[in-house]
């Protein structure tokens, strides 16, 4: 079960940030920061779907998060959300086509094994 | 010139500290709240839960948190922001030591050192700059 969740958590967070990181990019760079043109920008973001779908994902990220807290310890449920950047290496990779180097892949890897270490 | 850097030092200084505390105490105040007799099971549990006062101080943290971390990268590299706030993973777990008497095993520990280690040297990697630079682009 609190695998289950840990799974859904990070599944959920890498999906989010992905769907924002393209919501925003279709958006364009925020130049301006007066209140204005910031509640301009949020009223357009607010109506594209990129941007809605990675709210949703990192809803179901934090509930999943909390159901977690409820079962875990503090120091088992904190240390494992770091998953996250490992399946962010691999979808770097092998969705968005990046260029990983050893350096990332040595560091997904200590990830991992800490993970183990934790979780033991 | 040096007033300029010395400013931006302390601004980046105060911003981080900013980001690893307000996350480590957010995930503390929201276990404080969610202790392991809590009952989750239907969607308005959770919601009204999320009123219980310490659950509601963590997400006002975790929001503090998000808009301190959007913040500090807007000007500060991932590859500076990541590694140095990787200092929460053992923070939070000495937060969950001190105030929540969990008993931390020497290879959680270890796990836990090993996962701070992890996470700055992913940021090591391909991970973009906020900034971007044209002279490191052929």
């Amino acid at each position: 079960m609190k695998w289950l969740l840990v799974l859904l958590m990070v599944a959920a967070t890498t999906v989010g940030e992905v769907l924002q990181a393209a919501g925003m990019r279709r958006h364009g760079e925020i130049h301006d920061f007066r209140p204005g043109a910031i509640s301009r920008a949020i009223a357009l973001l607010a109506r594209n779907r990129f941007v809605i779908g990675s709210v949703i994902a990192m809803a179901v990220s934090f509930f999943a998060f909390m159901k977690l807290l409820s079962m875990t310890d503090l120091s088992f449920a904190v240390p494992v959300s770091a998953v996250t950047y490992v399946m962010e290496t691999v979808l770097a990779k092998y969705v968005l086509k990046e260029r990983v180097n050893a350096l990332r892949w040595a560091g997904a890897t200590l990830v991992v094994c800490g993970v183990t270490l934790v979780s033991l | 010139m040096t007033a300029d850097s010395s400013h931006l030092r302390l601004k980046t200084c105060i911003c981080t500290a900013i980001v690893v505390f307000s996350n480590a105490f957010g995930d503390f105040f929201m276990k404080r709240g969610l202790p392991d007799t809590t009952r989750l099971s239907t969607p308005l549990e959770y919601v009204t839960m999320l009123f219980q006062p310490w659950v509601t101080l963590g997400v006002v943290l975790l929001v503090v948190w998000q808009l301190s971390r959007m913040a500090l990268l807007s000007w500060a590299d991932l590859s500076y922001v990541l590694p140095v706030t990787s200092v929460g993973y053992v923070l939070v777990a000495l937060i969950g030591w001190v105030f929540l008497h969990e008993s931390i095993s020497a290879t959680r520990w270890a796990g836990i050192v090993l996962i701070m280690a992890g996470v700055a040297l992913v940021s090591s990697g391909s991970a973009p700059s906020t900034v971007p630079r044209k002279e490191a682009r052929p």
